[in-house]
Order: structure tokens, then C-alpha cells, then sequence
């Protein structure tokens, strides 16, 4: 496979050919903020926080889906990115109804961290607060419409490493949402497994464990490189939290 | 022509109000009401919600309570999972509710009302309040601070912060208590015990030399509500309820809190987003009645604690044998006997080995679709009514909280002090006397209402009183 060389933020590395930038990115420890991106799935480019500036491009590139190419000149972090990863944020906070202070997953979640890390004091957009369900019909778990940023991350690890394929975005636009079955109550899935994966990938607090209280639901993905690395290489690593 | 004297906004309480004073067409007091103008709705945005959430989220209504609300909420739970609670759980749920109880009390006391009665009534408002205190009395300013403390602490150890913690939840509690929490607790309780002794001495000294206040500061019949444990005695967690009237005849007793809503009906009113609770038997507004420390105090058989027991019995003798103990005055000595029965019951409690436990938490799924909590705010009775579907999810919401059901009162206190202090008719000088200002709004204190506990806003409290002539023409109107 041919070797590619590249320029992240004036310094210039070599990658795979195939590898997005997001990847080699990562592996060099430089940060690009990521949310509907998960190490062990499928890759959809749908929340755009990952946007780079690539020279010689008149639109800015998501690094997750972008593949590098030889002499290509990225940039990961300047004023005009940082203001629009902030702007992907408040768009988010205003559109659902996101309440840190009462939610399960404080303290343990990715959008709250997120707007920790792109700097968001404060959410200058009208709150939408849509009046949106809460599907507490599954025995162990619940599904709360109201905290849901629509990474579909529930979506492709039900599909892609369970194999049930519980999971699917229904709707348009604001009306978009995740559905379970053909738009029935999750309690009433035949094909749901009780494995609780779409969970623990979640990266807020609109999946969740019944019966978890504010701040503790905290989400665990180290079974996914396990599984994962167990499939690929029949090795059974350890499994890390982190 | 009569008039309105109107006093917005109420400062050093909890929340937001007004209170408008009504003349007659001869200018002499005919009516006061105290409105209480914020509206929060926790009622109406928990529908939907699932029962596990409540504890955390209703929390959230009040910064002075939190941990009551906690409790109350958890309890619901408790009663709609069908479940008992592990006996380590309760007691660490009755050591928060003890801290609750010494936090918020010491705050009524001496934050909020002490200026008024070291400082005096007439004092310069710009002074009269805690940083006054701490300038004129300020050994007696820091020990309320740390008494106050003490029972924040408390909270803290046990549920992680001081404020809005989520650590009890429906089938006992997150976490379990340590003894190295118990040793700094231990070691910090002769103080806080030296502290509630002083207060004891401080208000019995104040009723003493405000003997025209203490005579007309909410001094009516009424009925009396709230817990008393199995025995009689005075009770902060469980217990049943038992109504007095004013004669001290005990009208009702070991009713079940589950049953509230049979004894007690809410009336509205068109000037106050505050509910107006009344005893159903006698009907509104008949059916006016008291919740807090002086309806406790009245209501219960002994305290069982040596030190609040004996303060109890002065207590008694404050009202004639034939009578409970009506006036709305000796709340505050009340209150500081119930301070004192914490700072005692604590001590018994962190001595308990039981408190180690570490299984603090039942889990079961829903087995009832209603559940009711109940349990001893430091205002009066705190009850949470949840109604939830199969998968836990809310249906219907009622909180009735302990300063809604002392609505009518405080109504009732604010026009008495209104009658006796505006001595005659106030035109041709339509201005609200200033001694009138400061003796309504120290009326009201003595309820220690927490207007935003009970209206389901934000912000602080200030004072605003309009006087308002018999066409509805605001007079004056004084902002604080």
C-alpha cells in the first residue's frame, strides 16, 4: 500500500493510503474534536465537528471521512474552525432539550465535554425546547428523544457489531429522529437483544439504564475494541475503559 | 375613597412577593394580602419524566431545602417501587434531613431575622441584616455562620455537596457514610451544641422586649398539622399526622400521609400564584391551618431529646393550658427548639454503629402506579403525590409544600400587623409609614416562607408594598 505524505498544521507526516486524516490525525496525538465518530465503527461524517481546512479546498472537510492524499495541507485548529466547532455545539444545545444538572449523564458525557473543549459560554441561538418523547417501555433501558444529537452511533454499533439492527433514522430535518423497529416502541422489538451496546456508545444522556439517577450513567465503550479485535484477530485483549 | 398600600418587593425571605395594603374610603385599614407573585411550574415540566429522575430534578426547586425535597421525592419512590429500605439508608436519610433542618433554621434565625431583633425593628435597613450583625455582634454573626455550616456539612458528607444533591434515591441512598465523616462531625458538635443554647437564651430575651410585636405578629386561631412519631413524639422523617386545633384538642391523629389529599383541599386566588391549602372538614377559608416548628411544637406529646424537651415545656407554658400555643411569634422560639432537638439527635445518631452499613440501596421495578412521600421540612409537612404509568414514567404531579399550607396565615398575619400599626387613617398622606414596612416584613418572617419552593423564579427576594385606594389607584408603592 503507497505511502502518502502530508502537512498537518506546518508539520508534515506519512500515512496510508486510504487513512483519513482524522486517523493519522489521532495517532499523532494532534486534537481535532470528534462526536458521531466512534473507533470500532462505520464512519458517517453527521455532526462535522471534525472539520479541517484543506488547502487548495473552498469548503471546509471532515477529517473522519476526508482520505489524505500525497502533498495535501492541512490545518486542524485556527480562529474560523474554532468558531465554527463552537457554533456545531450551541446548534445542538439549542435544538434538544439538554439539561446538565438533572441529566444522567453528567459528568459523563461527550457533548458536555465537548463544549468544555471548544470554549461555549454561553448559547446565543434560540432554545428550540422541542417537545419530544421519553420511551421508557424496554425493560432495562430508556430512550430519551430529548437528549438525542443524532450521531447515529446506537444506529451502526446495533447493526454493525450486534447484528440486530434495532435502530434507524426516520424523519427530516428537525423532525429527524432515532427510531426503534418500524417506529414502534422499543419494549415491543422482537429483534432487540437486551445487549445494551446502543448504551454504552451513546455519547449523552439519551440512552440510558433504567433505574441510573443524576450523574450515573456512565458510559462504558471498551467492550467495542474487544469485540472488535477478537473478530479481526481472534486475540482477546483487555478491557479498557478509558 | 379607600386605598392600597402595596410593599414590593418582601426582602430577607426566600423568593418573590408583594404585599398590597387596602384602605377604606375612610383611609383605615381594611384588608392586607401578601402575593406572591413567581410562578415555576415543576408541577407541569415533570410529566413525562421517568419516577428514578424525581429525586435530582426536584432538588432543583429550592437552594435553601434541596435536601427535602431529595427525601420527600426518594420516599415517593420508595412507595411506588413497594419496596423497604435498607435500615442504614433511613437512618443516613434522616442524619440529611436533621442537617437540612440545622442549616435552614440557623439561616431563618440568624441571617434573616436576628438582625431585626438585635438591631431593632426600626433600624436602618442598609444595616440591618447580617453584614450589620457581623459589625455589632460579631462573635454571634460567626457562630451562626458555623452552625449554619455544620448542618451544610452534613449534607456534604453524606450526598457529596451542599446543595442539590442527588445522593438519596427511591430505595434508600447512593452512598454510605464514613466513619473518618463522622470523627470531623464529632469533633466540630460542642460548638454547634454551645451555638443552639445561645440562640435558645437570645430569643427568649427577644420576646421579652418586643412585647407589643409579640402581641399582634400573627396572634389568631388556627389549626395545627404535622408528624408525630409512633409515641407522640416530635417527628422529622416518618410519622403520621395529627391535627390540632387552637384549644390544643387534638381534631385528627394518626392519619396516614398517603391520605393527604383526603384532609386536605387547595384553594386559588386570583392576586397570588401561592395556593391557599385548607383543612377539608371545616372548608375554605375556615379550614385555615399551621405547618412548621410552632404547629410541631404545639402538636407533639415530648420531644425526645433531654435539652429541646425541657425548652418544650416552657414552651407550653407560653399559651394558657386551655390553648395551643397560637402566636406566630414564637415560631422563631419554636424553630430554635427544634435547632436544639437536631444538634442532639445528631449527636445520637452519628454515635449509632449502624450508620456504617454498606448496604444503602433496594432496587425493584414498579409496582404501584401512585406512590405519596411525606416528611418534615423546616417550614411544616413537605408531601410529593406521583402518579406513573407501568414503565415509570410521570403522569401527575402534586406538591404540597409547607409554605403554601401556611398561606392563609401568613394573609392573615400581614393584615393584623397592617391594623395595628397603621394607627388611624393614613390620608391625607398617602405614604406607607415606615415602622409598618418593617414590622410586615418581619411578620412575614416569622413563617420563614420560601416562596420559590412553593410556586414551583429565580433571583432574590426583594420588598414591594403598594398602598392602593377603593378605585384600585396605587397611592404609594415602596421598593426595597
Amino acid at each position: 500500500m503507497a505511502v502518502k505524505t502530508l502537512t498537518i498544521n506546518g508539520e508534515q507526516y506519512s500515512a496510508q493510503e486510504g487513512e483519513s486524516i482524522l486517523s493519522v490525525a489521532r495517532q499523532h496525538h494532534i486534537p481535532i474534536p470528534t462526536l458521531c465518530h466512534l473507533e470500532g465503527l462505520s464512519t458517517v461524517g453527521a455532526c462535522r465537528l471534525c472539520v479541517v481546512q484543506v488547502e487548495g479546498s473552498p469548503k471546509l472537510l471532515p477529517a473522519c471521512t476526508t482520505k489524505v492524499e500525497e502533498g495535501m495541507v492541512v490545518t486542524t485548529s485556527n480562529t474560523k474552525l474554532d468558531k465554527y466547532r463552537r457554533m456545531i455545539v450551541a446548534l445542538l444545545a439549542s435544538e434538544g432539550n439538554h439539561v446538565c444538572a438533572v441529566c444522567v449523564a453528567n459528568n459523563h458525557c461527550e457533548l458536555q465535554d465537548l463544549a468544555y473543549q471548544v470554549g461555549l459560554v454561553r448559547v446565543r441561538y434560540p432554545y428550540l425546547y422541542p417537545d419530544k418523547k421519553l420511551d421508557a417501555t424496554h425493560k432495562e433501558y430508556v430512550m430519551d428523544h430529548n437528549r438525542c444529537v443524532l450521531c447515529t452511533r446506537c444506529v451502526r454499533v446495533c447493526d454493525e457489531v450486534e447484528g440486530a439492527h434495532v435502530w434507524d433514522v426516520a424523519g427530516r430535518g428537525i423532525n429527524c429522529e432515532i427510531v426503534s423497529g418500524l417506529n414502534d416502541n422499543w419494549g415491543n422489538s422482537q429483534t432487540c437483544t437486551e445487549c445494551g451496546k446502543c448504551v454504552m456508545v451513546c455519547p449523552t444522556g439519551a440512552l440510558f439504564e433504567k433505574g441510573v439517577t443524576v450523574s450515573e450513567m456512565e458510559k462504558k465503550k471498551g467492550f467495542l475494541k474487544y469485540i472488535i479485535t477478537a473478530r479481526q484477530k481472534k486475540e482477546w485483549v483487555s478491557i479498557s475503559n478509558d | 375613597m379607600s386605598k392600597i398600600i402595596t410593599i414590593a418587593p418582601v426582602t430577607r425571605v426566600e423568593g418573590h412577593a408583594k404585599i398590597t395594603i387596602h384602605l377604606n374610603e375612610h383611609g383605615e385599614v381594611q384588608d392586607a394580602r401578601f402575593h406572591v407573585n413567581e410562578f415555576r411550574g415543576f408541577e407541569k415540566f415533570c410529566e413525562g419524566r421517568l419516577l428514578w429522575e424525581m429525586p435530582g430534578l426536584t432538588s432543583r426547586i429550592c437552594g435553601i431545602c434541596p435536601a427535602s425535597h431529595l427525601v420527600t421525592s426518594a420516599k415517593a419512590g420508595d412507595d411506588i417501587l413497594s419496596i423497604g429500605i435498607p435500615e442504614t439508608a433511613e437512618k443516613l436519610r434522616r442524619l440529611l434531613t436533621l442537617g437540612q433542618w440545622l442549616q435552614s433554621h440557623a439561616l431563618s434565625f440568624f441571617h434573616l431575622s436576628s438582625p431585626d431583633f438585635l438591631l431593632g425593628f426600626d433600624a436602618d435597613p442598609a444595616i440591618r441584616n447580617i453584614f450589620g450583625l457581623m459589625q455589632s455582634h460579631k462573635e454571634l454573626a460567626r457562630r451562626g455562620i458555623r452552625i449554619r455550616k455544620f448542618g451544610q456539612q452534613i449534607i456534604e458528607f453524606l450526598g457529596g455537596r451542599r446543595i442539590h444533591t442527588p445522593w438519596a434515591v427511591a430505595g434508600g441512598v447512593r452512598e454510605p457514610f464514613t466513619k473518618e465523616e463522622q470523627q470531623k462531625l464529632l469533633e466540630w458538635y460542642p460548638e454547634v451544641k454551645e451555638t443552639s443554647l445561645m440562640a435558645i437564651k437570645i430569643i427568649k430575651e427577644v420576646q421579652e422586649k418586643f412585647a407589643k410585636e409579640v402581641s399582634c405578629f400573627g396572634n389568631f386561631h388556627s389549626l395545627f398539622m404535622g408528624m408525630v412519631g409512633p409515641k407522640g413524639e416530635l417527628e422529622y422523617y416518618g410519622g403520621n399526622l395529627r391535627i390540632m386545633d387552637s384549644a390544643g384538642n387534638i381534631i385528627a391523629d394518626n392519619i396516614d400521609p398517603r391520605e393527604y389529599y383526603k384532609h386536605f383541599g387547595e384553594a386559588s386566588e386570583s392576586w397570588s400564584y401561592l395556593k391557599f391549602p385548607y383543612y377539608k372538614p371545616h372548608g375554605y377559608p375556615k379550614g385555615i391551618y399551621r405547618v412548621g416548628p410552632l404547629a410541631r411544637l404545639n402538636i407533639c406529646d415530648f420531644i425526645d431529646t433531654p435539652l429541646a424537651e425541657k425548652e418544650r415545656q416552657h414552651f407550653k407554658k407560653l399559651a394558657p393550658s386551655t390553648e395551643a400555643v397560637n402566636n406566630s411569634f414564637y415560631y422563631h422560639y419554636a424553630r430554635m427548639i427544634e435547632m436544639l432537638f437536631a444538634v442532639e439527635k445528631v449527636e445520637e445518631l452519628l454515635r449509632d454503629p449502624s450508620i456504617f452499613g454498606t448496604h444503602v440501596r433496594s432496587k425493584a421495578e414498579i409496582n404501584k402506579l401512585e406512590g405519596v412521600g411525606a416528611c418534615e421540612a423546616p417550614r411544616g409537612t413537605l408531601f410529593h403525590h406521583y402518579n406513573v404509568d407501568e414503565n415509570g414514567v410521570l403522569q401527575k404531579v402534586n406538591l404540597l409544600i409547607a409554605t403554601s399550607q401556611n398561606n392563609m396565615a401568613m394573609n392573615r398575619t400581614v393584615r393584623q400587623i397592617a391594623m395595628e400599626f397603621i394607627d388611624g387613617p393614613v390620608i391625607p398622606e398617602p405614604v406607607i409609614p415606615e415602622p409598618v414596612i418593617n414590622r410586615i416584613e418581619a411578620g412575614i418572617r416569622c413563617f420563614d416562607p420560601c416562596l420559590s419552593c412553593s410556586t414551583h423564579a429565580t433571583g432574590e427576594m426583594p420588598l414591594d408594598i403598594s398602598l392602593i385606594d377603593v378605585d384600585g389607584n396605587v397611592l404609594d408603592r415602596r421598593l426595597r
